[in-house]
């Protein structure tokens, strides 16, 4: 639990930070909330020769509701975002998925960007943000981009920022009409990260679904949406019967080999728990329709 | 005059300290001119050592030595890690302090640097080269045992450490031969890891003028460890060692064992000639803290036409680990096989235990050491054979319990009950939980198709293991009677020194509890020390529940000595005869004048100024005793726990918890409830979320808390506490220790709920822990 020596550099602004990391390039890693990578660097499964911490930077804090827009800036820790109101009202998944990351100690000092970035299987925002259509603004060198959600989770810890991209945005829609919205997670009982978790996210009109976006993590290398649960639920009854029926489908399109597996879940069980939680995600955002 | 406090929820004096921070435990603790030790552990659960190289750690800056085997054996040192216990005809495979030419176990100590900071000690265990030539690996018990398994220790000729039995064979067989009804039961006791909150430390200190070696540690045995130390690793005479324990935060055993990396700490410290500290990490904790439990059993009980039982047979592989840790071979013979009668009247007893080498931790005593692996077998047995007959299980325990006129009571496993009332507790722990109604809202709940349990689990344990004599018949390598001295000073103040050596106990609370009632002597005017080989006279420690029986009654044997001292004082001084004078509320008088009086204060001066002591008297006023118990002392009672199984998800919600236990008389009730939660907690998490897991490579594969799930707070309901008083007979202070208790229990009582919520759908049993994904397949399993 003794890391190996590494050079540390706080950042004050987003361009001294974006300096530092083409400076240092593959040597470097940014530190935000410190909840992923420095437990890594303790283990010494991460060695960064360089840390460049950008906890300081006050203008990547923050969440603003802007038009029909959440923007969180990444370095909002969870406890921010499970606390906040506007999330709670207008992304109610990610504030329920914010306020499940582990524990109390853990929520107030890790962040969203870090979590995003580090892109952990059986972390929980991802399918938030994933199911809430979400986008992560990113800047580097050439300047600023946007990746949607759904190009954003590439695999396992693996993410389409560049290695000198820093996120400075996190963009949420908050959509029209009757948008309701939920996550619930099995948690491992050691680590409490998601042995399955699921985001609902469902827009509602008259008692019919309109549109329907499901995503999980935990149960795959990373978060997914669920294909066959969201054609299923499109057009049908908001209704928990439906919700159900549709979450049968929730392992539509994947094999047996996408599901992860370990000493504690299995892929079949995992399999199994994806259309259990499925269904206890739909069902509870229906209840807030 | 003192209030009562023998009895009385007093707060803990030791928790301020805890609470700030204040406290001092080894890591806290620095010294000038102070290097630290990291050591390198093997990768390997079974490997030969080909070559190691060291010349690039030591050219790293910064680290002032690495030592490998070859440097321990030049120094010429014993350099041994023996074992405490022996057993007739068991293997005897040695065990150095550090690997020199194969390794066993993966986290088995290879190599140590001494830097002199933590992260270069850390830097340069990377830069040690070992060359390692793997070699098959067996973690399994059960497949250890069988003929062409890889061999542990390659100059025996199997992998069976022992072949220990008890009960009489032959009646057993007979018994089975002629039962109505039989029921077995194929039981993994699973393994665990001790998790006590601060990993284990040492900090060596060699003088070497003096030729003195003070060792600050995390012990719960002081004494022992030093004795060990002088015998068999460092080779130092035992009065030039003194063995500390500071601060000590939790042990459940871990910390009763000696374990190679303090020794070698110590012999760095020789040396160097400069202070050496080490403190482990939590993930090596996990290799090299002795590991608890991990049996594989088969078990049967038998019963005759009235459903008495007439038989219980048991076979078990016992994991030792690689190595014998140093009291591991009794925990699965003495501390295991002799509680198998459990509660009840079993005529006839066989078991059979097989212990066994494997490429894995070392196993040990872990909180409850061998009586939880009995309760569970016992209890889950007797469960199976209730729904067998389609007897309620609290009937059918109380059918076969032994009844209150039976004792003492001998079973046919070597004990001797000395007391119990066990319908009492049951019928107690029944009525506290509403039983009757619990069974009709479990109907209920089943045709709305939610799946409550019921679990019952009639716990005994035996504590206090002793008389020397009998547990040195046994093989214990070890005394098991306790040292006390009761000091009262000139002004009366009272110093207590105890060989029981707490590491979260309470003991500096409770043994001032009965100090102060005895004496009549204020509680702040005493001090209890304990914990250090050169204050303490000798200890043999606290593990097995045994301070309050053993070195409570000890203090409680030395305070006595020192009221019959000062009797005598007292009445010369009064001008009464002895016998005239009494004791009483610190006071001694003459019975019928209770004017003519002195306070044990005033007889304490007159004691040391010695100016007027009758003939024959010495000065001064304390007392030793070496107080070594009649028998073991007997606590039972039974636990109820009810959960809710999700059909769904297989997940288990522990929805409450019961327990009704008879630890004897009880000095402090918090203390004891304290004690109790925890071992429930323990327990509970033992059946629903502990196992650690070896792969088939003997990789340990829940090497981390990420990985290992202890139980949360979160997933606790509050406990339910009552208990019964029976005394123990044979002690002064009728007490009979319950640190172990909870987690004796518990384990048979959730998997019992869980059974029994999944009778519906048939399951007859799952191990534990008894993980969601392990429900949901019992139900698949079963509905096909």
């Amino acid at each position: 639990m003794y890391p190996p020596k590494f050079d540390y550099y706080r950042a004050s602004s987003v361009d001294e930070a974006l300096s530092l990391l083409q400076q240092h390039g593959a040597n470097a890693k940014v530190l935000a909330g410190g909840h992923s990578l420095i437990p890594m660097m303790k283990m010494r499964l991460a060695q960064p020769g360089v840390l460049i911490d950008i906890g300081r930077i006050d203008e990547l804090k923050g969440i603003r509701v802007e038009g029909d827009t959440l923007s969180i800036g990444p370095l909002t820790t969870h406890a921010a975002i499970a606390a906040s109101e506007d999330v709670q009202r207008l992304a109610t998944a990610l504030s329920d998925a914010a306020s499940v990351v582990g524990d109390l100690q853990v929520r107030n000092r890790g962040t969203i960007g870090g979590n995003l970035a580090h892109a952990d299987p059986a972390s929980d925002l991802p399918a938030a943000v994933l199911a809430l259509g979400g986008e992560i603004e990113a800047r580097g060198p050439a300047g600023s981009r946007t990746i949607a959600a759904d190009d954003f989770f590439q695999g396992l810890f693996t993410t389409a920022l560049d290695e000198n991209e820093i996120i400075t945005a996190i963009r949420v829609p908050t959509g029209q009409g009757t948008r309701v919205s939920a996550y619930v997670k099995f948690p491992h009982p050691a680590s409490g990260y998601a042995v399955v978790g699921v985001a609902a996210v469902l827009d509602i009109a008259g008692n019919k679904v309109t549109t329907a976006r499901v995503a999980a993590n935990g149960a795959f290398e990373c978060a997914k949406r669920l294909a066959g649960v969201e054609q299923a639920l499109s057009g049908a009854d908001a209704t928990a019967e439906a919700a159900a029926s549709a979450a049968e489908h929730a392992t539509d399109g994947f094999s047996a080999d996408d599901f992860m597996s370990d000493i504690f879940a299995s892929a079949d069980y995992r399999a199994h728990l994806l259309k259990v939680y499925t269904r206890r995600a739909l069902q509870k955002a229906l209840e807030r329709a | 005059m003192a209030e009562k406090l023998f009895g009385s929820a007093i707060r803990r004096r030791e928790d301020p300290a805890l609470i700030t921070g204040r406290a001092k435990y080894t890591d806290d603790l620095k010294l000038p001119n102070m290097a630290y030790a990291a050591i390198l552990r093997s990768p390997h659960a079974h490997a030969r050592i080909t070559r190691i190289d060291t010349s690039k750690a030591k050219a790293l800056d910064g680290v002032v030595a690495v030592f490998t085997a070859e440097d321990v054996e030049q120094s010429g040192v014993p350099g041994q890690i023996p074992v405490g216990w022996l057993l007739p005809n068991m293997k005897m495979p040695p065990r150095s302090l550090l690997a020199k030419d194969r390794v066993r176990y993966v986290g088995e100590a290879v190599a140590v640097v001494v830097a002199e900071d933590r992260y270069t000690a850390h830097d340069a265990l990377e830069l040690i080269e070992v060359d390692y030539e793997p070699l098959p690996a067996v973690a399994d018990p059960a497949k250890a045992a069988q003929e062409g398994a890889p061999l542990v220790h390659e100059n025996e000729p199997d992998n069976i450490a022992f072949d220990w039995e008890i009960g009489d064979k032959e009646a057993t067989d007979q018994a089975f031969a002629q039962a109505a009804h039989t029921v077995s039961l194929e039981l993994v006791n699973n393994r665990l890891i001790p998790n006590a909150v601060e990993p284990r430390a040492a900090l060596a200190d060699y003088d070497p003028i003096n030729g003195k070696l003070t060792l600050w540690m995390t012990t719960q045995n002081p004494h022992i460890h030093r004795l060990l130390m002088s015998l068999a690793s460092l080779g130092l005479p035992e009065h030039k060692i003194r063995v500390i324990a500071p601060e000590v935060g939790g042990g459940f055993g871990s910390k009763i064992h000696h374990y190679p990396d303090e020794a070698i700490v110590s012999w760095c410290a020789i040396q160097l000639g400069r202070p050496v500290k080490w403190q482990a990490t939590r993930s090596e904790t996990y290799m090299t803290d002795a590991h608890g439990r991990d049996h594989v059993t088969h078990a049967e009980l038998a019963v005759d036409e009235n459903g008495k039982i007439i038989g219980l047979r048991v076979h078990t592989y016992a994991n030792m680990g690689a190595y014998y840790s140093t009291f591991a071979p009794a925990v699965p013979t003495y501390l295991y096989g002799t509680l198998l009668s459990g509660q009840y009247e079993i005529p006839n007893i066989h078991c059979r235990v097989q212990g066994i080498f494997t490429h894995t931790t070392p196993v040990d005593a872990y909180r409850g050491a061998g009586r939880p692996e009995a309760t569970f077998v016992v209890e889950r047995l007797v469960d199976a054979m209730a729904r067998k007959l389609g007897m309620d299980p609290a009937e059918f325990r109380r059918r076969n319990f032994i009844p209150p006129d039976k004792f003492p009571y001998d079973t046919p496993v070597a004990l001797q009950y000395d007391s119990g009332n066990y319908e009492g507790a049951l019928n107690k722990a029944l009525e506290a939980a509403g039983y009757e109604q619990l069974r009709k809202e479990q109907e209920e709940a089943r045709k709305q198709g939610r799946y409550i349990g019921i679990g019952l689990s009639s716990y005994i344990e035996a504590c206090g293991i002793a008389p020397s004599a009998v547990v040195g018949a046994l093989g214990a390598q070890a005394g098991l009677w306790e040292s006390a001295i009761v000091r009262v000073h000139p002004t009366g103040k009272v110093t207590v020194y105890s060989g029981s050596s707490a590491h979260g106990q309470g003991h500096k609370t409770t043994f001032a509890q009965l100090v102060s009632d005895m004496l009549g002597v204020p509680y702040d005017d005493i001090e209890i020390i304990q914990g250090d080989t050169d204050e303490v006279q000798y200890g043999w420690g606290t593990y097995g529940s045994r301070s309050a029986a053993v070195g409570g009654s000890a203090i409680a044997v030395s305070a006595q000595k020192v009221i019959e001292k000062g009797r005598k004082i007292a009445a010369h001084l009064l001008e009464a005869a002895e016998d005239d004078v009494a004791f009483e509320a610190g006071k001694y008088y003459v019975k019928g004048a209770p004017d003519k009086s002195l306070t044990i204060q005033e007889v304490a001066l007159q004691a040391y100024l010695a100016h007027n002591l009758p003939p024959g008297i010495e000065p001064a006023l304390e007392a030793v005793s070496f107080y070594d118990p009649a028998n073991f002392t007997f606590p039972f009672g039974t636990h109820i726990a009810v959960v809710e199984v999700d059909p769904d998800s297989g997940e288990v919600k522990l929805l409450r918890y019961v327990a009704v236990d008879d630890c004897g008389k009880v000095i402090n009730p918090m203390i004891v409830e304290g004690q109790i939660h925890g071992g429930i907690a323990q327990g509970v998490g033992q059946a629903l979320y502990e196992g650690a897991v070896y792969d088939e490579n003997g990789n340990l594969v829940t090497g981390t808390l990420l990985d290992y799930a202890v139980p949360k707070a979160r997933f606790l309901p509050s406990f339910e506490l009552d208990r019964t008083v029976t005394p123990c007979p044979h002690n002064p202070l009728g007490v009979k220790g319950v640190g172990e208790a909870g987690t004796i229990a518990a384990s048979a009582a959730v998997v019992n709920a869980v059974v029994d919520a999944l009778a519906p759908f048939g399951v007859e049993h799952i191990d534990m822990p008894v993980t969601p994904e392990k429900v949901w397949r019992a139900i698949q399993g079963a509905g096909k």
